[in-house]
């Protein structure tokens, strides 16, 4: 390689790992900010290694298996509260008014944006689903996971008889 | 060890060579696309949590994987243009900046379709969205420096900088969803492992995966032989050529 071709791609790679390494840097101090939501186990315990707990009335979203059971409607409004859980096993409990995102089920992923009212209680003004990156026939799902996707107001109205996967 | 490339940064022989590879991938590519859509929006089975929703999968996943391939190739087209100054490198980084462009804004503008109904908002400020708009903003930044100085062989270096340095962006999308929280979901097919989509809409989508490479490649040949053309107008070889037509 002749020497100035040789110059350039060493200064080439120099700037590319210099600027790769200041973007690493950045990308690591704002580590927890680029999160999109908390966990009830980072929301409970505190977030990375200096256990930072987030102040109640922070605004703030919350991410988590909304868990099996906890669903109770009011009657009479469109008020909702839940409780979502993670891996920690710590519960969290949303409070929210409004429509639920069609694939709000029992089991699912939820990310719920809103105001934290206490250390573990999140009155949210906005909800979100979050799904998974498997892709399955409704059939194959159920004989492979054992789930069966039906949305907590079919629940109610008692097994229907086909499978129902959407909302 | 790259000695079989170098007759091909000659303008005249990498036209004729583009020009004898374009029906052929222009025409796999028309093929694939065709086959794959068809197959996986028509006919493979709907998803047991999404229903008949998930099937944009088959434009958004290959979309969005090719504008970050066509990052990459464009990047390589830049880094040889910088480092062994050929000609033919930089009209390729220009070639295939407004493809990758396009594709970004379809994996972008699908991401969102796909996004209000299943998630309950069409945009959401989470760490991979945002760094595939970055893309977006990169392959607009490559293309508006090209043209932003005087000297067009000071815009074509400044614009090829920036492509390398955009290389950056690209792990970062792609583990972003690692990182970080996210909303959008993890990798289905690029992670190692078994990927976890059925086979019966993985293979549509495999062959629709194919079918955007065949087409950014076809394209990506047409517009460099348009380059060259251009850029290599007043040569006898471009007369004898235009002569013959």
């Amino acid at each position: 390689m002749q020497p100035r071709r040789k110059k350039r791609l060493f200064s080439m790679l120099l700037v590319i790992s210099l600027i790769a390494g200041a973007v690493g840097a950045m990308l690591f101090a704002l580590q927890q900010n680029i999160n999109l939501f908390y966990t009830p186990g980072q929301l409970v315990q505190g977030l990375g290694e200096g256990k930072i707990k987030p102040d109640v009335g922070q605004r703030l979203r919350l991410g988590g298996m909304v868990v099996p059971g906890s669903v109770s409607r009011d009657a009479t409004s469109l008020k909702v509260s839940f409780d979502l859980t993670d891996d920690s096993g710590e519960i969290a409990t949303v409070e929210f008014e409004g429509i639920l995102p069609d694939l709000f089920r029992e089991g699912q992923g939820i990310v719920a944006q809103g105001i934290l009212k206490s250390a573990n209680v999140l009155a949210a003004t906005e909800v979100l689903a979050k799904h998974d990156e498997e892709y399955l026939p409704p059939e194959v799902a159920e004989a492979v996971k054992g789930i069966r996707h039906v949305p907590p107001s079919q629940l109610q109205q008692q097994n229907r008889p086909q499978s129902n996967y959407g909302g | 060890m790259f000695k079989w490339l170098d007759p091909l940064a000659k303008p005249e022989t990498l036209f004729h060579f583009c020009g004898k590879l374009t029906p052929w991938l222009m025409g796999s590519a028309i093929f694939t696309m065709l086959l794959g859509n068809i197959w996986g929006l028509g006919f493979t089975p709907t998803d047991y949590q999404q229903g008949d929703s998930y099937r944009i999968i088959h434009i958004h996943v290959p979309s969005a994987i090719m504008s970050m391939g066509a990052y990459m190739a464009m990047a390589i087209a830049a880094f040889t243009a910088l480092v062994w100054q050929i000609k033919t490198a930089q009209w390729a980084v220009l070639a295939i900046a407004p493809i990758g462009a396009v594709y970004t804004a379809i994996a972008l503008l699908t991401g969102m379709a796909w996004g209000k109904p299943m998630w309950g908002a069409w945009w959401v400020w989470d760490a991979r969205l945002t760094s595939q708009l970055i893309l977006l903003f990169l392959y607009f930044g490559v293309m508006a420096l090209h043209g932003a100085f005087s000297d067009r062989q000071t815009g074509a270096k400044v614009a090829s900088l920036l492509a390398v340095i955009g290389v950056i962006n690209l792990p970062i999308i792609h583990f972003s969803v690692e990182w970080w929280n996210t909303l959008h979901q993890g990798a289905t097919i690029t992670k190692f492992g078994k990927p976890s989509i059925d086979p019966s809409m993985l293979w549509p989508l495999l062959i629709s995966l194919l079918a955007y490479k065949l087409l950014l490649a076809a394209l990506a040949c047409y517009r460099l032989r348009t380059a060259i053309l251009e850029n290599e107008q007043h040569r006898p070889w471009v007369k004898q050529w235009v002569a013959k037509q």
